[in-house]
């Protein structure tokens, strides 16, 4: 444990170093700059901001767009990769369509969205579905296809229903790796709203980050941008410790 | 067919091949088989590699059909698996549920069956009692050895109530020590069930040591080559079987047999 404390402090001396030899640079030379801040600027305006109802707001905005985007997308692409995997021709039968939408970047469809939608919650939900649709659908497949062909043999022999299988054999097998595709697709979902938003959609930090930089507010931005890398962390740190919690290496097959 | 239903009765065998074959496109596997298991006797089957030993095994479980020729389960024609055929795997790495506990691996036959919650757990108390496992209930696949594993996937097959219990090479993987312990309880859980085994091995003794009949079978394609009859008293037990003159004497004849296919 403490060895643990002691190695992950010992990660942190290169950054610190690195801020601190900027907070100097700054110190001494002094910044005068439109694009860029010293730390000691972006730490008081990020204090100011986490007392800012409005930065809250923003936060929410992004985190709830992104959720549910998430879940939107999650859930089509889980439930299209498990048809998909199961039933083998489904997925030749529409491997050209899915090969055709997959490549088309989320962010291209904002403006066909915006006349959809028009701004708000729903053009962003939609386009971070979209974005993950894909990577879901394609993960959960081919995890489908990796299931054990054993067990499924077992299935047959004790004439489980489809049903029952899919429930007690193939839902199960594929969980673990779900969890994988999930984390991937929850750092994808954020990157996309913060996206949508700096693109197009007034709301959420990300509409916060380009109004500063336009703004020629340089630590406000950065401030910013610094919350968004902690958000991002703390949910693959929340994720990470979802997935040893609920996968533990006794349930894992050897 | 109608006849063998109308012979339906103690003396049908539980299950019968009828001039059956296999093949995998152009490929035979096995060629013209015919035989049948009496009830409750020990089935081995020997034979060389490529002499179709799984094959012939996964054609008795339904997972393989047969290109002709007819199986029979209870004087009925089976088309693919009966509930009643269980199967012993060799790899019980891969045929247990891994996010299962053995209680849990167990009840999965139980809850195919049908039988209701509520009387799930006297009877995975009493099948992993049988096999020696009443003191790993909670533990999973992986925190057992292979022996348990096995012991495991054993009571998971004995759950489905089978009259025929399969088993491919079930302790090919298991050292040798662990194997004749399984040996000994295999032929305790068979006796006391009353359940008909056939048993695939590459182990000659192994066949000798636990079989009423070992099934020789031939290559390319797969063929019966001979049956021998195992007149060897029960119980068996390791040592003096072994050293039984008869049991020595079909060791010699089961070898010279198998040594004729092998280049």
């Amino acid at each position: 444990m403490t060895a643990g404390v002691v190695g992950r402090a010992r990660g942190l001396i290169l950054p610190l170093a690195l801020v601190v030899l900027w907070q100097a640079l700054a110190s001494i030379r002094g910044i005068e700059s439109d694009t860029l801040a010293a730390p000691v600027q972006i730490v008081g305006a990020l204090g100011d901001a986490l007392v800012n109802a409005e930065f809250w707001i923003a936060t929410r905005d992004t985190v709830l767009s992104a959720a549910l985007g998430l879940a939107l997308g999650g859930v089509l692409g889980a439930m299209t990769g498990l048809v998909f995997g199961l039933v083998p021709p489904v997925s030749r039968l529409m491997r050209v369509p899915v090969e055709v939408l997959r490549p088309v970047p989320a962010i291209a469809l904002v403006p066909i969205a915006i006349l959809i939608f028009g701004f708000g919650y729903a053009l962003e939900v939609a386009i971070v579905a979209f974005a993950v649709f894909f990577p879901v659908l394609i993960l959960i497949e081919a995890a489908v296809r990796g299931v054990e062909p054993r067990l499924t043999e077992v299935a047959r022999l004790l004439r489980l229903s489809p049903g029952a299988r899919i429930a007690k054999i193939v839902v199960p097998a594929v969980l673990p790796r779900a969890f994988v595709a999930l984390r991937l697709a929850a750092g994808l979902a954020l990157v996309v709203a913060i996206t949508v938003e700096i693109a197009a959609n007034p709301m959420g930090l990300g509409a916060r980050m380009i109004l500063a930089a336009q703004s020629l507010r340089a630590p406000d931005m950065f401030a910013t941008l610094i919350w968004v890398a902690v958000l991002g962390w703390a949910i693959n740190a929340g994720l990470v410790r979802a997935q040893a919690a609920l996968f533990p290496d006794a349930q894992r097959p050897r | 067919m109608t006849t063998v239903q109308a012979a339906r009765g103690p003396e049908t065998p539980i299950m019968a091949i009828a001039g059956a074959s296999v093949s995998f496109g152009a490929a035979r596997v096995l060629d013209g088989i015919d035989l049948e298991l009496r009830r409750g006797e020990f089935v081995c089957v020997v034979g060389p590699s490529g002499s179709g030993k799984t094959t012939l095994l996964r054609l008795l479980s339904g997972l393989q059909p047969a290109t002709t020729g007819t199986v029979f389960h209870q004087g009925t024609v089976q088309n693919g698996p009966a509930r009643g055929v269980a199967i012993v795997f060799q790899d019980y790495a891969h045929a247990l549920l891994p996010w299962r506990t053995a209680a849990g691996n167990v009840s999965l036959a139980l809850e195919a069956a049908g039988l209701p919650r509520a009387q799930r757990a006297d009877r995975i108390a009493a099948l992993l009692a049988t096999v020696g496992l009443a003191a790993h209930a909670d533990h999973f696949p992986a925190q057992m050895s292979g022996g348990m594993q096995q012991r495991l996937q054993i009571a998971r097959c004995l759950a489905q109530d089978p009259d025929v219990l399969l088993m491919d090479e079930p302790f090919g993987a298991l050292d040798a020590m662990t194997r004749q312990k399984l040996q000994d309880e295999i032929l305790r859980i068979v006796a006391a069930s009353g359940v008909t085994a056939f048993f695939v091995t590459h182990d000659l003794e192994e066949a000798i040591y636990l079989g009423d009949r070992v099934v020789a079978l031939e290559p390319n394609p797969g063929r019966v080559g001979a049956i021998f009859d195992v007149p060897l008293p029960r119980p068996r037990t390791q040592l003096s079987t072994r050293e039984h003159p008869e049991f020595l004497r079909l060791r010699r004849d089961l070898f010279d047999f198998i040594q004729q296919f092998e280049p």
